[in-house]
């Protein structure tokens, strides 16, 4: 019964991945991509990877689904949207495949990976979840690139705003109808997404969790707020945003030079620290995730000007 | 006796599901579409929650399971009048 489910889940993840890239429409694509992150995320909690499963629905389809649609819109709003009628490219096609054949049979020929034994070292690590054992102590060095890779993504958008445009607030004006659907979406989701967010965060060291997971639900709410119109719209200039911005990254940084003074060398957490570093590292980098994920949604300050 | 009212409330429920989506596709415009798909699909998630919950150990897990259908509720009640709202602003462009 079970492998029904599983070959009709593979079906269905193939089909809907080559639907994304050989549907025609630019808006059906990205449908379509979401789709495909919600089926890889059912994919990999059968594979008993939760943590990848949060990841996967919560950042691949949920978050970066709402930046492709984000990006329609505004190609849209700038009557840029007329779409180049689909063409043969032969060469592409060529590269593609091979690409996709090299990868197959590096995948076949290399031996089975040894994974590395953690239960030996996980008590050492101060948490109880794997994952975030890799992700915060073994391999800190990733976690702190990839939360300092957000900020250059974010200070890349705002790259494409127009100077008059500076000081507006960002993203587009939202308009909600005071006592309206969405105004009360506003206020009834925020309580619930708020502890959910901290509880995938607090619940990260020991089960399924962390800091990206909870950053994600945590920005989805922000976002939720702002949409109805309970939050102010952000600026650029705000100190508060700013500060919430740099503050994961820079506590993270610092136990890292901590790490290298006091302790083995950088980024290094000796045991008996551990688990309060991690927690405290994790909480600010999940603020830092949550704003920058905000941010990077509304996207630049808009004036609503047209490109000449 | 269990499994039978699980078997018989998540069939229900694929029932409507099926019912939503056959009208998803062939109902003529957005609202009926938009009344097709949220009525048949947030019935459909209640029977098939309702079903699974007879196969639950405790209670703390029923719960959950009315968590995550009010949440899906919430959530399609309240994106279904915005899309609406906004097809309706869309038809009345010129």
């Amino acid at each position: 019964m079970s492998l029904v489910l599983d070959i009709a889940l593979c079906a269905l993840i193939l089909g809907v991945g080559l639907a994304t890239v050989a549907g025609h429409g630019v808006f059906r694509a990205v449908i379509f991509f979401i789709t495909y992150g919600l089926l890889l995320a059912i994919g990999w909690a059968r594979l008993g990877a939760y943590d990848v499963a949060l990841a996967e629905a919560a950042i691949s389809a949920g978050l970066t689904g709402v930046l492709l649609l984000a990006a329609h819109g505004r190609l849209r709003r700038l009557s840029a949207a007329e779409e180049a009628p689909l063409r043969r490219n032969l060469p592409a096609a060529l590269i593609a495949t091979g690409v996709a054949l090299a990868l197959g049979w590096a995948w076949f020929a290399l031996p089975d990976p040894a994974a590395p034994d953690l239960t030996a070292a996980l008590p050492q690590s101060g948490v109880g979840n794997p994952v975030t054992a890799v992700l915060l102590n073994f391999r800190a060095w990733d976690t702190l690139l990839e939360a300092i890779i957000l900020l250059a993504a974010l200070i890349g958008l705002w790259m494409l705003a127009r100077d008059r445009a500076w000081n507006e607030p960002l993203g587009l004006q939202y308009h909600a109808r005071a006592g309206g659907v969405m105004a009360s979406f506003g206020r009834v989701l925020p309580p619930i997404g708020l502890i959910f967010g901290v509880y995938l965060v607090w619940a990260g060291a020991e089960t399924t969790g962390g800091a990206f997971q909870g950053g994600t639900v945590l920005a989805a709410v922000c976002l939720v707020s702002l949409m109805a119109g309970v939050l102010p719209a952000p600026r650029i200039a705000q100190t508060a945003w700013r500060a919430a911005l740099v503050f994961g990254p820079g506590v993270f940084l610092l136990s890292g030079v901590a790490g290298a003074i006091f302790a083995q060398g950088f980024l290094a957490l000796p045991p008996a620290l551990a688990k309060p570093a991690i927690v405290t590292i994790e909480a600010a980098l999940t603020l830092s995730i949550a704003v920058t994920l905000v941010l990077l949604v509304i996207g630049p300050p808009d004036d609503g000007g047209q490109d000449a | 006796m269990a499994d039978i009212a699980t078997y018989l409330l998540t069939g229900l429920g694929l029932v409507f599901f099926i019912a939503g989506t056959v009208g998803l596709i062939r109902f003529p415009d957005q609202f009926s579409r938009l009344h097709a798909l949220t009525k048949g699909d947030n019935l459909g998630l209640g029977f098939i929650a309702l079903g699974v919950a007879f196969q639950t150990d405790t209670w703390a897990q029923v719960a959950m399971l009315v968590l995550i259908w009010g949440l899906a509720l919430l959530a399609a009640g309240t994106v279904a009048p915005l899309v609406a709202r906004a097809a309706l602003t869309e038809s009345r462009k010129p």
